[in-house]
């Protein structure tokens, strides 16, 4: 356990079930997003992180399970609960008549109490653009539109479907800009992503969800230390891939997995610098042309690789 | 620029309005930002009154046109027909009076015959041939040297509030605040559903029913505008009569908007695309259209329908404008129309919260 707070965890959920017909999206899924922290929920589309951040956020009811929100539940403090919550939902398109500063208005007028408009639309840097319609705006500015609108009732809690996908990177960069000043003025934040980037840039802590189930919680870091691998080294056999198999490469010293995607393989290494040239005199050996050799550090799409033999951004 | 901002309990500045205000101003500002809205809610009822209007003025009884076909015996006759009012004649032969009767260039054919007796060609269901057979028949016989054993004397007269003017501009009316109230309300959600808007804004504590109230204030805020154009269009350049109270026209306008956003919220309760809903809105609208008395009087239809297109909430509103604008009635007089307005108002709006699918 960690260390003793007195602060009740933002969010927890226990359990929790939901299907659509025959499909299951999530099946039991257990969280506990401590106050103050920012929390990812990572994997892949269709894992289920939308319907559990959909439940959690009141706007689906589960089949099973209990959420509690910032300690309270939606069945008996629903109203009370939306004003402390702000929410960006993956797929809203705001009214494209209407100018940004008016939007902004317009939602900060649902909430007893918040942010002012004009505080608000500069912490997402959209001053410029306060008298510019909706419609016109640029996909990274609309994003930054709704997590104003998301901000304007000085939530405690923030959920952010989502939030960058589809952005240019400088957009991305400007969103992660934002929350982490949400963080820093002791916000909560849970967000789902796909971009194991994203993930360990901005999250303090991470779930990987797979089939609508946790596979792994942790700190990033944790998760990548928990590969027990200093590297990865990827390389490609230019079609001769299926002269060998994993056996080859995992028995060569220092390599902690070998994984073959495609013409593609990569190996998880203590370190690189001691592998590489076990692995060319292995190549040499079988006659095998390499024709990419590449390594990094080990990311969360490596942990996910493992967890699951399957990539993220794979259509799972 | 915005007011001096306030402090709030949790010592944040607050420049905040009410929600029902914000609402309110999001339905106008998506209104008058969209030309076409404008375009078809004040402009097209005007342009159709005036189109109307023109078409059927009220102008001097219309000459009937007569075709003679050329025979030996076909100029007394026609020299009989020169000579009457209201007609205009030529010669024609045979086959060219036959098109010509056949395409409605001439409302009658008249044919001489050898032996003397002449015979009148035309079709009895049109109405202008009946006349003109009337009309001929009376030249012929005269010109034959009947007299007429009566003497008879006319009055004519033309009275505001008997022509059809007078009648389509009530039906227009009712047409309008049909049409603004099912589509002005109906595609504004259904656009909102699809956008998932409906879904973001019931993610904040907004109140439900302040998002539907605003509606209806947008509705009863245009309605103040679409109304004074429309009558003041008809009256000004048609001198259509006002003869009832201006408090009861108020009145009969307001719930009747009402009733019909009451339909267009219903319409618009479970649709999920602008192609769904528009479908849905002219299966509603079409029925009214065609039997609620708009162009021409409902009491055309046989008296079998008549229970059904009593019960229309258009048929209703029609006849009450018209009970209004045209015979000055008293509110007794309107109370079965108002009592139909109103059941369609609170069953539309009844259902419409109860289905009402905000995702």
């Amino acid at each position: 356990m960690p260390a003793v707070t007195t602060t009740p965890p933002a969010l927890s959920v226990s359990g929790l079930k939901k299907s659509y017909g025959d499909v299951v999206a999530v099946a039991g899924l257990d969280l506990e997003v401590r106050a103050g922290e920012c929390f990812g929920l990572l994997g892949p589309n269709g894992a289920g992180k939308t319907t559990t951040i959909e439940i959690c956020e009141g706007l689906l009811a589960p089949d099973e399970g209990t959420v509690r929100v910032l300690g309270r539940t939606w069945k008996e403090d629903g109203p009370a609960l939306r004003a402390r919550l702000g929410i960006q939902l993956q797929e809203t398109q705001l009214a494209e008549k209407l100018t940004v500063e008016e939007t902004v208005r317009l939602f900060r007028s649902f909430y007893p109490a918040g942010r002012s408009v004009n505080e608000v639309i500069s912490l997402v840097q959209l001053d410029e653009k306060r008298g510019a319609r909706v419609g016109t705006l640029s996909g990274g500015q609309k994003q930054r539109l709704a997590v104003a609108c998301a901000l304007v009732g000085d939530p405690d809690l923030l959920f952010l479907d989502e939030p960058t996908t589809g952005l240019d990177p400088q957009s991305r960069r400007q969103l992660w800009e934002i929350i982490d000043r949400f963080r820093d003025s002791g916000g909560t934040t849970v967000l789902t992503t796909h971009y194991m980037d994203e993930a360990e840039r901005l999250c303090d802590r991470v779930s990987i969800i797979d089939h609508g189930r946790v596979i792994a919680l942790g700190t990033p870091r944790e998760l990548i230390a928990s590969l027990g691998a200093g590297h990865v080294v990827e390389f490609a056999l230019d079609g001769a891939s299926d002269r060998v198999d994993e056996t080859t490469f995992a028995a060569l010293a220092g390599v902690k997995s070998a994984r073959r995607a495609g013409g593609r393989w990569a190996l998880q290494v203590g370190a690189a610098h001691e592998t590489i040239p076990l692995l060319l005199d292995t190549l040499a050996d079988h006659d095998l042309p390499l024709t990419e050799l590449s390594t990094h550090s080990p990311t969360l799409e490596d942990v996910f690789v493992t967890l699951t033999g399957r990539s993220l951004r794979d259509d799972a | 620029m915005t007011p001096e901002p306030v402090h709030n309990a949790r010592g944040r500045t607050d420049d905040n309005t009410s929600a029902i205000i914000q609402l309110t101003l999001t339905r106008f500002r998506e209104f008058y930002r969209e030309p076409e809205a404008v375009f078809w809610v004040f402009v097209f009822p005007i342009l159709l009154a005036a189109g109307l209007g023109i078409a059927f003025r009220n102008r001097p009884a219309e000459a009937s046109r007569i075709a003679v076909v050329s025979t030996a015996a076909s100029s007394p006759i026609v020299d009989s027909l020169d000579k009457a009012d209201g007609v205009v004649v030529e010669t024609l032969d045979d086959s060219a009076a036959a098109l010509a009767l056949r395409t409605g260039r001439v409302a009658m054919v008249v044919a001489p015959k050898p032996d003397g007796t002449i015979d009148y060609k035309f079709d009895e269901a049109r109405p202008e041939s009946r006349t003109a057979r009337l009309v001929v028949d009376r030249a012929v016989q005269r010109a034959g040297g009947r007299q007429d054993p009566v003497r008879v004397t006319e009055t004519k007269v033309s009275e505001r509030g008997s022509r059809y003017i007078d009648f389509v501009v009530p039906g227009l009316l009712g047409m309008n605040l049909m049409g603004s109230g099912i589509w002005g309300i109906g595609f504004a959600i259904v656009d909102a559903r699809k956008k998932k808007l409906l879904k973001r804004l019931i993610a904040t504590p907004m109140r439900k029913a302040e998002y539907l109230a605003s509606f209806l204030f947008f509705r009863l805020s245009l309605l103040v505008v679409e109304v004074a154009t429309l009558i003041g269009f008809g009256t000004l350049v048609f001198g259509v009569p006002l003869r009832g109270s201006f408090l009861q026209l108020v009145a009969i306008c307001v719930v009747s908007s009402l009733a019909f956003g009451g339909l267009g919220l219903l319409v618009a309760s479970r649709a999920r695309t602008i192609e769904g809903a528009s479908g849905l809105m002219n299966l509603v609208m079409l029925p009214m259209w065609v039997f609620s008395g708009v162009f021409f009087s409902s009491g055309n239809f046989p008296d079998a329908t008549q229970p059904f297109i009593q019960a229309l909430p258009l048929t209703a509103v029609n006849d009450a404008l018209r009970a209004n604008m045209l015979q000055g009635a008293s509110w007794g007089g309107i109370a079965p129309e108002v009592g139909i307005i109103a059941a369609w108002l609170v069953v539309s709006f009844t259902l419409a919260l109860r289905f009402f699918r905000w995702r």
